[in-house]
């Protein structure tokens, strides 16, 4: 169908797209690549020598990058599983016919809107402050001993930060995919005398189980990445109890100026990444061909 | 479920839902609450809930201490401008992968894909120093156009699976009736495409404004946009929790309202088309 002209002319269209995106993914890269090799450091620019695979040997020896490893896969490994988990039982809730059906839904994806310094900034002192604090309150009015939660839970209250800020985005894509189930299918199960479980498991999860896998992806691909909540509410303390990988690494370049190691840092989070990304690609490779 | 329920289990139903949703709200509905107490009610404990003395001076407050106009007008002229010249780079690419397929068009969707999964922190320090040799820290220009590339990859994809619901039959009908590449492109496609470029270009400046890892680190104060302003309540002195309210309920408000007009679209535009 497509003519000699329109081909041409196509190629015109998407070369800025390409070139800018080279430009800004590739080249970078290959710079992180080059400067991870480097003995380079901002406080002492002129002295920059080749060291080969030092710095990723240092990064990774470095106890600090052990523990951020641990950090890092304790939030994504906690946040999927309360908003997964969370995620279908409200997508199940919502999809519903109840009363003021349509509010509910907005209430409930509201959090997704929020930017990541307002969610984590509000969670940190309006509602978990130990002495006036909305859950500090709660525990009072149950006659419990309100939780520190940032000095003795420090991962705990970042994992429940985040995990607000994706429940709703799981809820939404899980409501989509609820939505899209056959209403000959569910009038089926009934007739058959299906309950509740026998229906979920059999007609309900097969369905989302793509959904769920979507979700999953793309929330690691996200949550490898958290920076904003950690920056404005731990700075990656108390020591270095909730720094994950992006944190390390921002540490070590912009408050360290240690670009060797920083680079090394980043070249270990984009293998980590696309370790994840690789599944996530194929996936949505798949549904490009139908 | 489409099973016959009693009416006590609905109500149950019903009242389980409202609560459940009532308690994901709850942050947001305290944050903008909050925003209209004196500091000394925002700390009261029992917390006060409707009944305190309700003031805008907070509103006014964030907007005399620390010029919250020129943050947010930051987050305004970077999430709208630097979308609007995505647009104009992404639609053309998207038009012509979507009614002109070549054989490289589908290894460059999943390529552009591939480059929104790489982690940021896997490019910051080149960036960081390349914006530094530039004169571009703390720029709008270097963060707009980091916010530019970041969102390119979603923009091509969406326009491009919009596009693609564009029957094809029209186009060649458009043809067959002699219409020049420009005239298909100025009266059958523009007026098609319009919605999906709408839609496209709304979860876009959501996402931009919402941007956090960029804007925190590449920008200080002239170039600063809301998500640095609000994090610059970290480290505050004194009472501070009513006007970190109110500060935050402007910068979010906005944003919230085009989100829930923006539901469908943030389904595909974020699983880019794996879930419709």
């Amino acid at each position: 169908m497509a003519t000699q002209q329109t081909t041409t002319a196509g190629r015109i269209l998407v070369a800025p797209s390409v070139i800018l995106l080279f430009i800004w993914m590739i080249v970078p890269l290959v710079m992180t690549l080059y400067f991870s090799t480097l003995h380079y450091s901002l406080l002492d620019p002129d002295n920059v020598s080749f060291v080969g695979l030092a710095n990723y040997t240092s990064f990774i020896s470095d106890p600090n990058f052990i523990a951020a490893l641990i950090n890092t896969l304790v939030l994504v490994v906690s946040v999927l599983i309360i908003s997964v988990c969370g995620g279908i039982l409200v997508a199940l809730l919502m999809d519903q016919p109840v009363f003021g059906q349509n509010v509910l839904r907005l209430m409930v994806i509201a959090p997704f809107f929020v930017m990541p310094t307002v969610s984590a900034l509000v969670w940190k002192n309006l509602l978990m402050n130990p002495d006036s604090g909305f859950f500090a309150w709660i525990a009072h009015a149950l006659h419990l001993q309100p939780v520190v939660w940032f000095t003795n839970w420090p991962m705990l209250s970042i994992v429940i930060i985040v995990s607000w800020e994706w429940l709703p985005f799981a809820s939404l894509i899980l409501l989509t995919a609820l939505q899209s189930l056959d209403e000959e299918q569910k009038e089926a199960a009934a007739l058959d005398g299906a309950g509740a479980i026998s229906y979920f498991g059999y007609i309900v999860l097969p369905h989302i189980a793509r959904a769920i896998t979507v979700v999953i992806l793309i929330e690691t691909i996200f949550l490898l990445s958290v920076f904003a909540e950690i920056y404005v509410t731990t700075s990656g303390g108390p020591g270095v109890a909730t720094t994950n990988i992006p944190f390390l690494v921002y540490k070590q370049a912009l408050l360290d100026f240690d670009v060797g190691g920083a680079s090394a840092g980043g070249i270990i989070a984009v293998i980590l990444a696309n370790i994840v990304a690789i599944f996530l690609m194929r996936m949505i490779g798949r549904n490009l061909e139908g | 479920m489409a099973m016959k329920k009693s009416t006590r289990e609905r109500v149950g139903i019903t009242i389980l839902a409202w609560v459940v949703a009532f308690l994901i709200f709850f942050p947001i509905l305290w944050t903008f609450l909050t925003s209209f107490k004196s500091e000394l009610d925002a700390i009261a404990m029992p917390p006060k809930f409707l009944f305190f003395h309700w003031t805008l001076e907070n509103y006014l407050e964030v907007q005399s201490r620390s010029n919250y106009l020129r943050f947010a007008s930051n987050s305004i002229i970077l999430s709208i401008g630097a979308n609007i010249v995505g647009l104009i780079i992404a639609v053309p690419a998207a038009w012509s992968m979507a009614f002109a397929p070549g054989r490289w068009t589908k290894d460059l969707l999943m390529w552009m894909l591939s480059t929104k999964m790489m982690p940021a922190v896997g490019v910051l320090v080149p960036i960081y120093l390349i914006a530094r040799t530039l004169h571009l820290l703390d720029s709008l220009i270097g963060i707009g156009l980091v916010l530019l590339l970041i969102n390119l990859p979603l923009l091509v994809w969406m326009l491009y699976t919009y596009f693609k619901e564009i029957p094809v039959d029209i186009l060649e009908a458009a043809r067959m009736d002699g219409a020049s590449l420009l005239n298909e492109i100025v009266y059958v496609l523009t007026p098609m495409a319009v919605p999906g470029i709408a839609s496209t270009m709304l979860l876009a400046v959501i996402l931009s404004w919402n941007e956090a890892f960029w804007t925190l680190n590449l920008t200080t104060s002239a170039a600063a946009p809301l998500t640095q302003f609000i994090a610059s309540f970290s480290a505050p002195e004194g009472f501070f929790w009513a006007k970190l309210s109110a500060a935050s309920t402007l910068a979010i408000a906005p944003i919230l309202i085009l989100g829930w007009f923006s539901q469908k679209q943030l389904v595909r535009g974020l699983t880019f088309g794996a879930v419709k």
